[in-house]
């Protein structure tokens, strides 16, 4: 059952908790809580055979990620997934600016695969993993 | 207790001033009127603040006096060959001034968010040009609002109920009481599903469609909102219309829209996931209204076509122009990357990515913007101020950053000031410094000083202003050397 992926359109942007969550400082449990996560579509959680707040590795061929699932509401929204701006959002985006300076930021495709035994990493491990520097 | 009112809230392009703040022992202690990031700014910008400047020796920050700071970010920046300054969407204008001139100083690239926010936008409005209003002309009069890949109710809380369709115009009124009635019906039709779904585990019976036909809202009377996008977001839950476009699609839409306000065919039965039916309604509404205005956000200028999309929608409100009046607007989302824009575009003649290597300002976007010439590696040093790169760049643009040396001017800690070489604590403008900023719609409003920031602390136009001041003598000293 572990093994199950599913190939899924990334998407990220802003949400209200982000908002919130920067305004109370970049290195604030709020902060993190709001832009480590990934929204799914209930109905590709159960295709993963995994439930809220479970961990899941989003791969991109840019990088790859463990971040927190939770139910997208509002939906249908089936293989879209939406990750909040942030660290773990950019561990996943595309740089491609096509010669305009703006990187490609929404509409990436991505693949997504629980991770029961990965943790997500806090913002300093994060940096140190991606960047080797704290 | 003082009560400061009419404060300018220094979060989002929407600049609300009808903030109301009771100061308590020269803190902030209640905010009347704002949204939830605005109360989270007022209510806790003191806290994870940088209170000392920080320099990177041997791997660990270590605190140092100001001048001492000053002096190793005005060597850093003249030893550089080419030194990239960015952010200052999040700063007065004031400050931009001046970090343009610094730029120009140290023969650098300045650059503000506008790159990867709405540099699309500013890259297709100067090919094409754009009708656009204040937001006072669409509070009192756009019977049509459109939010085209934005999400308001997320990322510009209050833009709704300010400027568009929750707000009591001169000639148009709210449509709050609506959408209170439709919150009700959404319950109650939650409420029968769920009954049904019940129903339906014991008896097996086959559910009833609940979806109604989705034209009877677009003939309702007064304000009417509309929203495009690719998820169902909150605003698209409020809004008499969502139109739900399949991701990156966007182009095709817009252009299917155009066809149709020109009166042309199209002969596809749908258009990126859209009902082409469906789409003849829109564009009937479009051409019917008095006044409309569309709004759009990230969704076009991040996704497939960039400045393409926003081509398109330039030309569509062009289009429209032709049958009604129709504005267009970009949300902008800091609170004063427009002030960013306009403050580079008076120095330099260019909006953003700005060139000072030659020793004139040079603008190509693509050659000359940020994330290129990271992804290039051509940069051997930066400044960021107010802005958070670390964890809005793309990684492979964020390698290169961190491996030149990095000054930060920022009031918080953040991921780039955590990669930082040096490190400034800075004011916060609008709360504990004074400054200009303007709103989406290009309109200036003054930022207050409320309370007095911690002790030590400057703005970020003073500490500009010191580094500025210091890479001038480094400048006198070598020319005399070499003299």
């Amino acid at each position: 059952m572990q093994n199950l992926k599913l190939q899924v359109t990334l998407l990220t942007g802003r949400t209200i908790e982000q908002g919130v969550g920067k305004e109370r400082g970049k290195t604030s449990k709020e902060y993190m809580e709001s832009v480590s996560v990934c929204y799914i579509d209930p109905e590709d959680l159960k295709r993963l055979g995994i439930k809220e707040k479970a961990n899941v590795q989003i791969s991109t061929e840019y990088g790859s990620v463990v971040v927190k699932a939770i139910k997208s509401q509002r939906g249908p929204h089936p293989s879209i997934i939406f990750i909040p701006y942030g660290p773990w959002a950019n561990a996943l985006v595309d740089p491609e600016t096509n010669g305009a300076g703006m990187p490609s930021l929404k509409g990436i495709p991505a693949e997504i695969a629980p991770a029961p035994d990965k943790p997500v990493l806090g913002l300093e491990k994060l940096l140190k993993e991606e960047f080797g520097k704290e | 207790m003082p009560i400061v009112k009419a404060v300018t809230c220094p979060v989002c392009g929407c600049l609300c001033d009808d903030i109301e703040l009771t100061v308590e022992n020269r803190k902030i202690a209640k905010v009347k009127n704002g949204c939830a990031m605005c109360e989270s700014k007022f209510l806790s910008y003191s806290g994870h603040r940088l209170l000392k400047p920080l320099v990177r020796r041997n791997g660990e920050f270590v605190r140092v006096s100001l001048g001492e700071a000053i002096k190793k970010a005005a060597k850093i920046l003249s030893e550089s060959n080419y030194p990239l300054l960015y952010g200052w969407s999040s700063t007065s204008c004031e400050a931009t001034r001046v970090g343009i001139e610094l730029a120009e100083e140290v023969n650098g690239l300045i650059d503000n968010t506008s790159t990867i926010c709405h540099g699309p936008s500013t890259l297709s409005t100067q090919d094409i040009g754009m009708a656009s209003s204040t937001l006072g002309q669409i509070r009192h009069r756009a019977d049509l609002i459109i939010y085209w890949g934005s999400n308001p109710w997320s990322a510009h809380p209050r833009h709704i109920e300010r400027y568009t369709a929750f707000t009591e115009g001169r000639f148009e009124k709210s449509e709050w009481r609506g959408y209170l009635t439709k919150i009700k019906a959404l319950n109650v039709k939650k409420k029968i599903r769920s009954a049904l779904r019940r129903l339906q585990r014991k008896e097996k019976i086959s559910m009833p469609s609940l979806h109604a036909s989705p034209y009877p809202a677009l003939l309702k009377k007064g304000r009417k909102l509309v929203v495009v996008d690719v998820r169902k977001t909150k605003t698209a839950e409020i809004a008499d219309h969502f139109i739900q476009v399949e991701p990156n699609k966007d182009y095709e839409l817009l252009q299917a829209l155009r066809a149709l306000v020109k009166d042309q065919e199209i002969e596809t039965d749908n258009v990126a996931g859209i009902p082409t039916e469906y789409l003849e309604e829109i564009a009937d509404v479009m051409v019917n209204c008095d006044f409309g205005v569309l709004f759009f956000g990230l969704g076009l200028t991040m996704s497939r076509g960039k400045l393409r999309n926003i081509d398109a929608a330039l030309n569509l409100t062009r289009d429209l122009n032709m049958r009604t009046k129709f504005v267009i607007m970009p949300m902008r989302g800091h609170f004063n990357v427009t002030g960013a824009d306009t403050v580079f575009t008076w120095q330099t003649g260019f909006p953003y990515a700005v060139d000072f290597s030659l020793g004139y300002p040079r603008y190509n976007p693509g050659e000359t913007s940020a994330v290129d010439v990271l992804l290039r590696k051509e940069s051997d040093s930066a400044l960021i101020i107010a802005s958070d790169p670390v964890s809005n760049f793309p990684k492979k643009a964020v390698e290169h950053l961190v491996k030149n040396p990095l000054i930060v001017i920022d009031p918080h800690m953040n991921a780039t000031a955590q990669m930082a070489d040096v490190i400034f604590p800075s004011a916060f403008v609008g709360v504990e410094a004074s400054g200009t900023a303007y709103r989406m719609d290009h309109v200036p409003l003054p930022l207050k000083k409320i309370v007095d920031p911690p002790r030590g602390i400057l703005s970020d136009e003073e500490i500009l202003r010191r580094i500025l001041s210091e890479v001038r003598k480094i400048r006198k000293r070598k020319q005399a050397e070499a003299s």
